[in-house]
């Protein structure tokens, strides 16, 4: 969850001082043109939803307190269509009850335009997803919301917006996508203060006493971000390659003063996507280039990476889906991290299974779902059980779990056991 | 004189023969539901179309989809793209369901999702056609269009105002009816109801066209009527449900491009939106 700091104010003025002038310079441009009028006078939809959620946990976790999530949050959807734009801006008003604070999440606010055949253009504050990953992502180095993943927020929570410029080029050859995030944007990563994690310093479980402390990269056009796709249907196979230059999205280092770092990160990487016997098969994989500790001599670096995902979702009977993954870690130059950390806990190859089962009940109108991971190797096992059924065409009603087990307290899951929790939420949609 | 009578005696005779063959000339069964699958779902090159339905359950509680649909012909009678965007409710606005329909017997239909909260385009397992499209009483097949090779076809009764048809499906297994009657309008081919039986012969669904309006089109230069189904209604008798649909704003042969891919899921064409 951003507070509407200081950071985040200096962001939203320079896109509003980016967008307004040419939202003025382009409406100036015709000014004699029958519909000029309409750039001033944009029709504007409203729409959002108001929603309570409250959450539990069910073990005791000295670290943190026992309500996992306690908020009221209003969202507020306003979008515009001209004909040579699209303008929208989705904020979120949050009552923040773990915090004690409220709060303001700007989640969108951009400028989207078509301005020819081949190009499209989407600039300002954005989600931004690619990839063929359930839930697991390799090459989607967008920011993620792991917090309210962890404490039970609605699924779409799990992507926190980007402030980006985004350009897609079409031709018959292939099709071309292109991010820059002028400053880097990381991950909503586990800081300790609604999850307690494993802080290997202190080698033991942490949380609220030692929220993580960052040295970020911040510095506009300098600590910037990259990530191209480049792909291609063929028969409805769908081929891309990526590349992305920028940094770890969560902490992957520390520097002598105990702070946490973002170490410079290279990854490129492919994917594939299509039907697969009676289902839809995918298949990804990405090299992680640790460009600040390539010879994995630096402890206090993470190593390079190669990552590699398998997938396979088919339909198993009337309304009920079935998915299944099966996603490697790498840690490449593994003697050296052996020899060069000093806590190194992790193994060679980190195995990881996912499974989702989803059924619709009841005219569609209840959805009951369940997403497990299970890492064999890491030895543990996290479980999202959810239920949401729709009252009516604007309340719904949700409630879920999410379940950490784990044999060891540092594994990637297993450092979690502490958060498991229980929550439900009452939304009304407009 | 006698050539002259001869003459028209034979006219005669001719004229009636085939005022006769006229009017008893039934047209083979495999033309008719060959004309009806074109009149139901290919009209025009392209089209598009702003649906709204309405849901009502056995207690009367109603549910409504508003969406606009895009649909744009490969091959008459064969292979279709088909692109459903969501207006409302909210929890569904600005979601795009896209599909490439083939027809030929081993394909399946390739099927995508785009969730704009997520700005994911995510890929749907082909699987059971006949299962409820938005929750609704129509099935992802009526949406589409059901292939007419999958179906053994009877003409069972014919007057001066409609055909029967009967529908038996070559493999029974993959569906849950034993068999479906059409009613098809003489003159201008729409199927007006279709009822379907369960393995029991019980008569446990029903789709009527309610209303039919010539909607009128080019086709290059030339100014073409296409009767198009405007109102329709699906009645699931074992669960009391019925869905009503009323199609509005509908026009053909838009010249489309081929909106029909990840970039316009992404951000659909103005088409779809308005």
């Amino acid at each position: 969850m951003e507070i509407f700091g200081s950071c985040q104010l200096r962001k939203i003025v320079l896109f509003l001082s980016v967008l307004f002038p040419s939202v003025l310079l382009c409406a100036a441009d015709d000014t004699n043109s029958p519909s000029a009028h309409n750039r001033f006078n944009l029709p504007v939809e409203t729409h959002g939803f108001f929603e309570l959620r409250s959450g539990y946990r069910t073990r005791n976790d000295k670290y943190e307190k026992d309500m996992s999530v306690m908020e009221g949050r209003l969202q507020l959807d306003l979008s515009s269509t001209t004909d040579w734009a699209d303008f929208k801006v989705k904020g979120d008003v949050v009552g923040n009850g773990v915090t004690e604070q409220g709060e303001f999440d700007l989640r969108e606010a951009y400028m989207f335009t078509r301005p020819s055949d081949w190009m499209d253009l989407k600039i300002g504050r954005q989600i931004l997803t690619w990839g063929t990953g359930d839930m697991v992502f390799i090459n989607d180095l967008f920011p993620k919301d792991w917090n309210s993943f962890f404490i039970g927020r609605d699924t779409d929570y799990l992507k926190s917006p980007s402030d980006a410029a985004k350009i897609s080029l079409f031709s018959d050859a292939a099709n071309l996508d292109i991010v820059y995030t002028p400053q880097f944007d990381p991950d909503r990563f586990i800081d300790g203060e609604y999850i307690s994690y494993w802080n290997a310093n202190l080698q033991r479980s942490a949380g609220r006493d030692a929220i993580v402390h960052t040295d970020r990269p911040d510095r506009w056009f300098r600590d910037d971000e990259i990530a191209a796709r480049l792909y291609k249907n063929i028969n409805n196979y769908e081929y891309a390659l990526y590349a992305y230059h920028g940094f770890w999205k969560s902490p992957g280092g520390q520097n002598a003063d105990n702070q946490s770092l973002f170490p410079d990160l290279n990854v490129y990487g492919a994917s594939v996507r299509g039907e697969v016997g009676k289902g839809i098969g995918n298949a990804e994989i990405g090299y992680y280039d640790s460009a600040d500790d390539r010879g994995g001599k630096n402890g206090y670096i993470n190593n390079s990476e190669m990552r590699y995902l398998l997938g396979y979702t088919q339909e198993l009977g009337v309304d009920l889906t079935g998915g299944i993954q099966y996603y490697v870690e790498q840690l490449m130059q593994y003697d050296d991290y052996k020899r060069t950390t000093q806590h190194a806990v992790r193994d060679e190859y980190r195995q990881l299974l996912t499974f989702r089962l989803t059924k619709l009940l009841m005219n569609q109108n209840l959805r009951m779902s369940m997403f497990a991971y299970f890492s064999p190797t890491d030895r543990d096992v996290y479980l999202r059980p959810d239920i949401n059924y729709k009252f009516n065409d604007n309340l719904s009603w949700e409630a879920g779990a999410n379940i950490f087990f784990g044999d060891y307290p540092h594994t990637f899951f297993g450092q979690f056991r502490d958060n498991t929790n229980v929550y439900t939420a009452i939304r009304y949609s407009f | 004189m006698k050539k002259t009578l001869f003459v028209l005696f034979s006219a005669i005779i001719l004229i009636s023969v085939l005022f006769a063959g006229e009017k008893t000339a039934v047209p083979s069964v495999d033309q008719i539901v060959q004309k009806a699958n074109l009149v139901a779902y290919y009209q025009g090159i392209d089209g598009k179309s702003k649906v709204a339905m309405t849901i009502t359950d056995k207690q009367g509680r109603t549910r409504n989809r508003d969406f606009i649909i895009l649909r744009k012909t490969i091959e008459q009678g064969g292979d279709q793209n088909y692109f459903v965007y969501f207006l409302s409710p909210a929890d569904v606005r600005r979601m795009v369901f896209m599909v490439h329909k083939h027809t030929a017997a081993d394909k399946e239909d390739d099927r995508w999702l785009y969730l704009p909260n997520l700005d994911l385009v995510k890929r749907i397992a082909a699987g059971d056609k006949r299962t409820s499209f938005a929750g609704s009483d129509f099935l992802y097949e009526d949406v589409s269009g059901r292939s007419l090779s999958e179906d053994k076809h009877e003409l069972i009764d014919s007057n001066d105002a409609q055909f029967v048809i009967k529908n038996t499906p070559l493999k029974p297994e993959t569906v849950e009816f034993s068999y479906y009657l059409v009613i098809i309008d003489r003159k201008n081919y729409m199927p007006m109801k279709m009822e379907y039986y369960d393995r029991n012969g019980k008569l446990y669904r029903i789709i009527e066209t309610k209303k039919v309006e010539d909607i009128s089109a080019k086709e290059g230069d030339k100014d073409v009527t296409y009767p198009t189904a405007t109102e329709a209604i699906v009645k699931d008798l074992n669960t009391g449900s019925v869905t009503e649909l009323k199609f509005s704003d509908i026009r053909y042969n838009l010249n489309l491009e081929d909106v029909f891919t990840e970039r316009y899921l992404r951000r659909p064409p103005t088409e779809a939106m308005r």
